[in-house]
């Protein structure tokens, strides 16, 4: 797993790679002709090794990965090149011996634990049927012993249970507990903690790396997140558009990018170098920006927009037969937001942070504590003052795909709020949504397009038009960028940044990403269980955190301990 | 488990009075009088008259009438018919026909329907995907009427592999031909449902995790694409049955088939109030009982819905 253990085994053997991946491309067939997703990939992976590809959607990289499990979908096949599995060449090998592979000498370990478990059968089911599959004993203890050796507690009661009583981290662990139940040589990993929370993230990697060390499995990891890769493997592949520009150790490669691509790459990595994003200084500022609109922001006070005020919110929890017991979601947070910032609010899932955002949006009503915006307490908001509190306080929320209707285009999906608040007329409405599309830098030609033909990145971005389309002084961006690639994700926190310096914005933003804390936010407020454990300026925060769970959160932060030269930092 | 049983059968308690009203009303709005409607073009004596009306309480007015009917039904006490029949003998001659009918109808759309959806779905786009689909949806168009008609002369008449029609002695091999006639309609629609649903199932993220775990191609689809894909099938199938159970008026009528379509269709042309009703309730109580045992089958597939929260 180290680079240590491979200089050994280079040392000790003539050592035939487990993976040898040459010149491969991959060819889609769809609608419209055949496209080429893969164009000339090349990669070699060595026993022991773990090799990361690193890429932004649609670069190829799990195309390339499900190619070597022979999982591609079935209007995709291999169009030339070799997929070497330990000198056997499976490219285009019979389906009868793909399935004889996978699983004893291929594992995988999918992206989303949501998705990837059957929700119909109880886990050790679904660990079962793999050891019966590929021949190994899968009485109770067996599956049992593979659950716990993945760092599942209690296993074989957890085993009796089905996914959706498992959080996300242990949905993750018991695929990873399949992934390596039949001892396979090569384990492909495709982004196998990006649906999770930092800290989970950091001890199922660990976990991981001490798994396949032991059992020494090589490692093909898919991420998109360049400091990840750098942290955990050997080698990284960078891959662009179907090709690979560079590969090479990871380190060398991350202090030294060659190729303009991979430059790009670790320019825009969220790490923990980068400073809040100094928009004017950063761009050439336009002589348009500077009229009117920036002017009146700017003379804005820094009144404080936002006050909450020991803020409770309980659930109740049924417990069987009537009873039920308290659940605090949210226990006595008080902070203030002054009008113009930007506060960040982090923490892991369940900590509460969303319920606070969804009651500042008066989408769920507090138990206890006031909500005080611009100087009135919003509880006693109804009718009339609710719908203007509204117009003045907007959302945007995680994910672009699930928060844009599919059966409204762009233009209705923006003027739906100056419909429903009725502003101006037809004409006026029209001209406003062409504005704003202007805004978020997108070309007004996509007003007649959908959802589903934009990519996410340009999806969030026609979220952000619909959220400005009422002139909101209050913005509650709930895990706004989680969902986008890091080089999409640096564009719209560019955006974002630009939009509050032009209209004088007040953010309220939700996140379990520190890194894009760092690069977005003025305050930060740390939750935990309910409780708001530390707060205060960003970079008191990140430079002396008091809390030793802030301590925790900043240390999860992929690729936080690598030092980058100040250059690309 | 037991709570939600139990809140759901309390629940038959306002739908049962709510549809016993409504028929109750509608039937007593209908234009015209039953009673001179029995004697056709002869005109009974005034006394004759009376006697019937009060006899079936259609001198009330009615809410009394309902009430009555109300008092009876909890005495199981269904009354007799304008043919003075006990009106629970026909009740219990008409219901085990149409059971059997529905039961035969809905093995049949269910096993073809799901066989043939299952593999038009896994060979989307492919010959037998297009054929079956074509011909699903000529069966679709056709109305049940001539389908019924058509079968009944090329099996029944000219081929004679089945009796052209039931009359009085039903039993399951006489009502193979109705049965097919009843189920092939739904049996279009299983198949649709079944093949969209496999279909989606198929590029689900844990089908794909199932096969690199190293499952053979049988097992992944037996294990994960069949039992997630029967889900909303067997909500259809669920409701399906309370329909079929309601008797198909048309088909029961091509066959002669004496079940419960054929009896309240009489009834209903005799504006006979009672019979109407008293089939109504049934239904009612057949309804809701199927839809309970297909909530709970839904809750055996799929175990994340749970009904006690």
């Amino acid at each position: 797993m180290t680079s240590a253990n491979i200089r050994i085994d280079e040392a000790t053997a003539p050592v035939r790679p487990i993976l040898e991946i040459k010149d491969l491309a991959i060819t889609f067939k769809t609608g419209s002709g055949e496209v080429k997703a893969v164009k000339n990939a090349h990669l070699t992976i060595m026993p022991g090794e773990t090799v990361a590809i690193v890429g932004e959607s649609g670069s190829g990289k799990s195309t390339t990965a499900l190619a070597a499990i022979g999982l591609l979908p079935n209007n995709g096949r291999v169009s030339g090149g070799q997929i070497l599995l330990d000198g056997e060449d499976i490219a285009h090998a019979p389906e009868k011996r793909m399935i004889e592979l996978r699983g004893s000498h291929i594992g995988m370990v999918p992206q989303d634990p949501m998705s990837n478990l059957n929700p119909v059968w109880k886990i050790g089911y679904q660990v079962r049927e793999t050891l019966k599959a590929n021949g190994r004993p899968d009485g109770p203890e067996d599956v049992a012993r593979v659950l716990a050796e993945a760092g599942l507690p209690d296993a074989a009661r957890r085993a009796k249970q089905y996914p959706h009583e498992f959080s996300g981290g242990m949905r993750q662990r018991a695929l990873i507990a399949i992934g390596l139940s039949c001892q396979p040589k090569l384990l492909i990993a495709d982004e196998p903690t990006s649906a999770l929370d930092v800290t989970v993230q950091r001890r199922i990697l660990d976990h991981l790396d001490k798994m396949t060390t032991e059992l020494g499995t090589s490692v093909l990891l898919i991420t998109h997140d360049l400091g990840l890769a750098a942290e955990r493997a050997d080698k990284v592949i960078v891959m662009y558009q179907g090709n690979v520009v560079e590969a090479g150790p990871s380190l060398e490669l991350l202090r030294n990018p060659q190729h303009p691509y991979t430059r790009r790459l670790v320019e825009s990595a969220p790490s923990l170098a980068s400073r809040r994003i100094q928009v004017a200084k950063e761009q050439g500022v336009e002589a348009e920006d500077l009229l009117a609109p920036v002017a009146v922001a700017k003379e804005r006070s820094t009144d404080e927009i936002l006050q909450i005020k020991n803020l409770r919110k309980i659930y109740k929890l049924r417990q069987g037969l009537g009873q039920t017991s308290d659940f605090a979601a949210v226990d006595d947070v008080s902070f203030t937001v002054k009008r113009g910032t930007t506060t960040a609010i982090v923490g892991e899932s369940g900590s509460g942070k969303s319920t606070v955002a969804k009651m500042v949006l008066q989408l769920e009503k507090p138990t206890e504590g006031q909500i005080v915006f611009d100087g009135v307490d919003t509880a006693g908001l109804k009718g009339k003052d609710l719908f203007k509190f509204r117009r003045r306080v907007q959302p945007i929320f995680q994910d672009p795909y699930g928060s844009l209707d599919p059966m409204y285009n762009i233009f209705r999906t923006i003027e739906e709020p100056l419909r429903v608040h009725k502003i101006g007329n037809a004409a006026s409405r029209e001209k406003k949504v062409r504005e704003l599309l202007d805004q978020v830098a997108l070309p007004q030609s996509m007003m007649q397009r959908y959802p589903n033909e934009l990519s996410g990145g340009q999806r969030q971005r026609i979220a952000i038009a619909r959220a400005l389309a009422l002139d909101p002084e209050v913005i509650i961006c709930d895990e706004a960028v989680s969902a986008l690639d890091v080089l999409v994700q640096a564009q719209v926190l560019n955006l974002l940044a630009d939009l509050q310096d032009n209209l004088g914005l007040t953010y309220l933003f939700i996140t379990h990403d520190l890194a894009v804390v760092r690069q977005i936010a003025d305050h930060v407020c740390v939750m935990e269980k309910g409780k708001l454990v530390e707060t205060g300026s960003t970079d008191d925060v990140f430079d002396n955190p008091r809390e030793a769970y802030t301590q925790a959160l900043l240390d999860a932060i992929p690729g936080g301990s690598l030092l980058l030269p100040p250059a690309v930092a | 488990m037991v709570r939600f049983i139990f809140r759901r059968l309390l629940q038959v308690i306002p739908v049962f009075l709510g549809t016993t009203l409504l028929v109750y009303y509608m039937v007593f709005a209908l234009p015209g009088d039953p009673i001179a409607a029995l004697f056709g073009e002869r005109q009974p004596p005034q006394s004759v008259i009376d006697a019937l009306r009060a006899q079936y309480n259609l001198d009330q007015p009615f809410w009394v009438q309902y009430g009555l009917f109300l008092k009876n039904l909890f005495t199981f006490n269904l009354g007799v018919d304008f043919t003075q029949q006990p009106i629970a003998a026909a009740l219990a001659r008409a219901f085990p026909v149409t059971a059997m009918l529905a039961i035969e109808a809905l093995i049949i759309q269910a096993v073809f329907g799901i066989a043939f959806g299952v593999f038009a779905g896994l060979k989307k786009g492919k010959l037998f995907d297009s054929t079956v689909l074509v011909v699903s949806l000529l069966v679709i168009a056709v109305p049940t009427f001539v389908l019924g008609f058509v079968f009944q002369l090329i099996f029944g008449v000219q081929l004679g592999w089945a009796k052209p029609t039931v009359g009085a002695n039903a039993d399951w091999g006489n009502l193979i031909l109705p049965a097919v006639v009843l189920g092939l309609v739904s049996f279009a629609y299983v198949l649709r449902l079944t093949r969209a649903s496999v279909s989606e199932n198929m590029n689900a993220d844990y089908v794909r995790t199932a096969t690199a775990k190293g499952l053979s191609r049988p097992r992944v689809v037996i294990a994960h694409i069949l039992r997630n894909s029967l889900i909303p099938v067997v909500t259809y199938l669920g409701a399906n049955l309370g329909g079929l159970m309601g008797g198909a008026i048309v088909t029961e009528g091509i066959f002669n088939v004496p079940g419960v379509g054929n009896k309240l269709f009489q009834a209903i042309q005799r504006s006979e109030g009672p019979t109407i009703v008293a089939i109504v309730s049934v239904l009612v109580l057949v309804f809701v009982i199927t839809n309970l045992l297909v909530d709970l089958l839904y809750a055996w597939l799929d175990p994340r819905i749970r009904y006690d929260q």
